[in-house]
């Protein structure tokens, strides 16, 4: 995997790069690249391939907030399979066991504050291991997965004479 | 009624004007179209760069500097060409501050050109040298360089060049458009032509930093040649502070002392915010200049495989940030091409004859853009050149 980490930084840069571009880009044969993308996939350390869409410019509602949860963890029922079966309803985004003062953080998207608000109340809160929730509902993304809102593709540089 | 064509000066009107504004400002109107034209960084300036900058202002530093620029920033540029260079210049006499590497040409050129006097230019290069020898009454050399040679200014080449008239030699590497770079065995050649005349040179050193297989070898530190060269460096292209103007010439105070007298009537001196700027980019700015650069080789690789995969005889660039192939085997010609390729799939590329005759055949493209800029791109000049094929 002499190419790991380089081929690692550019695929998460750019996810639809091909191993032909990333091979030339790194001046490295190409089916050494290809092996070592399809060994990253196997491996688990390349977990997808996703787009990253701003819903504020389609017709979509959407809500995305952040839960701050609380647990105490029960007999059989440790941080991480409280975490599993929370992580099992599609509408949750991201889930992280945090330190401080509290111990999961819930992102989870919803088409209403309604319906968020209803999945805390319905599936979170009467959680048995669960002690408490904060909802914090995300009111502007400036700034996701390294890419800043708004400011993508915009060249500010004007025409020279002689450049 | 006003003639003004009776009012300007010979010298102004014997300057062509440019070609490529003409090309670039119909890019701009026209709808999808994508441009590889630019020749600056894509990058905003580093933030700690900018930060001193807008310090520099929260502190009420907004009057003239010395002409000569702050001493701080003279020093510091001492400093790192002692670091990279190994060679010593006094701060105070030796190192002036300009409005860009540009400012500093212009001003070299002026200080030693008289009429009649031949200035030695390399062919394909940065379309400054030749006017402003123009304007300052010279009479420029084209000196050819060519793809075989991989773009270099070769000592057989130099020498068939020189006349009683030459005064100066321009050399301009990393060269801007081909990407030629030239190692210290090379120039040594060049010295060695060099050392039994009193030909000046013009080392204009902007993409110093911009080199990628081994080290930028400055030409004022081969043996006998700091005392007859003028090197010439900036900001803009190593620190992406292309819009901040500034730059600097060096050299020994003979050389240096008539250019700080042309710019302290015609400039008094460089903009105070952005020396502010540049001190804070010579001290910290280093990590910055690979994180670029590193970007810049990638893409470098990406397009020169990319142009010989869809045919194209592409010389391998070593410097700056282009790539200059040759489209020769289309049987078009440089202005030919890039029009042909504008109204078909709306790319723009720059006619390399745009930067003296010796470029015809060949076209300028830029890898100052995004990764997803340059694939596109290149996937329609991959659809241009099939059409040409099976046109």
């Amino acid at each position: 995997m002499k190419y790991k980490d380089q081929v690692l930084a550019l695929l998460d840069q750019d996810a639809r790069l091909t191993a032909s571009e990333i091979a030339r880009m790194l001046d490295a044969p190409e089916a050494e690249i290809a092996v070592e993308i399809s060994e990253l996939e196997r491996k688990g350390v390349i977990l997808g391939y996703k787009t990253m869409i701003d819903w504020d410019k389609t017709e979509e509602e959407r809500v995305t907030a952040q839960i701050e949860v609380r647990i105490t963890p029960q007999k059989g029922m440790g941080f991480d399979e409280v975490a599993r079966q929370i992580c099992s309803h599609p509408q949750v985004q991201a889930a992280y066991l945090m330190s401080g003062g509290f111990d999961l953080t819930i992102i989870i998207v919803g088409k209403t504050l309604r319906e968020i608000s209803q999945f805390v109340s319905e599936n979170l809160a009467p959680m048995e291991s669960v002690i408490s929730t904060a909802t914090h509902f995300i009111l502007k993304k400036y700034k996701d997965q390294g890419v800043e809102h708004d400011l993508a593709a915009k060249d500010g540089r004007e025409v020279m004479m002689s450049w | 009624m006003v003639d003004y064509s009776q009012l300007l000066s010979e010298r102004v009107k014997i300057v062509k004007p440019s070609g490529i504004r003409k090309f670039f400002d119909i890019v701009a109107t026209m709808e999808g179209a994508i441009s590889l034209g630019v020749g600056e960084p894509d990058f905003e300036t580093p933030w700690q760069i900018r930060r001193a900058g807008i310090t520099s202002l929260e502190k009420g530093k907004t009057f003239y500097t010395s002409n000569w620029g702050l001493a701080e920033l003279r020093a510091e540029i001492a400093k790192n060409v002692q670091r990279k260079y190994g060679l010593t210049y006094d701060a105070q006499k030796e190192i002036i501050v300009t409005v860009g590497g540009s400012e500093a040409i212009d001003n070299a050129i002026r200080s030693f050109i008289n009429p009649g006097d031949e200035v030695l230019i390399p062919e394909p290069s940065f379309v400054c040298y030749t006017p402003l020898t123009i304007m300052a009454g010279g009479t420029p050399v084209a000196l050819p360089t060519v793809a075989e040679d991989h773009f270099k200014v070769t000592p057989e080449r130099l020498r068939a060049a020189i006349t009683p008239r030459t005064k100066l030699l321009v050399l301009p590497f990393p060269n801007n458009p081909t990407g030629a770079i030239m190692t210290r065995s090379e120039l040594e050649a060049i010295a060695a032509v060099l050392r039994e005349t009193n030909i000046l040179v013009l080392s204009d050193e902007i993409y110093c930093d911009l080199t990628y297989q081994g080290e930028h070898t400055c030409f004022a530190s081969i043996d006998g040649m700091r005392e007859r060269t003028i090197v010439i460096n900036g900001f803009s292209k190593s620190y992406a502070m292309t819009g901040w103007r500034l730059g600097w010439a060096m050299g020994s105070k003979e050389l240096v002392a008539p250019i700080c007298k042309i710019h302290q009537f015609g400039i008094m001196s460089a903009p105070t915010t952005a020396q502010f700027a540049g001190i804070e980019a010579m001290r910290s700015g280093e990590d910055d200049v690979l994180r670029m650069k590193r970007q810049y080789d990638m893409r470098r690789r990406y397009l020169v495989g990319e142009l010989r995969d869809m045919g194209l005889d592409c010389f391998e660039p070593l410097g700056a940030f282009y790539v200059f192939p040759s489209i020769r085997s289309t049987g078009l010609s440089s202005e030919a091409f890039c029009n042909r390729l504008l109204e078909q799939q709306k790319v723009a590329v720059v006619p390399g004859n745009a930067f003296g005759e010796s470029g015809e055949g060949h076209v300028r493209i830029s890898y100052s853009y995004s990764m997803a800029h340059l694939r596109e791109a290149m996937r329609r000049m991959r659809a241009f050149l099939r059409s040409l094929k099976e046109g």
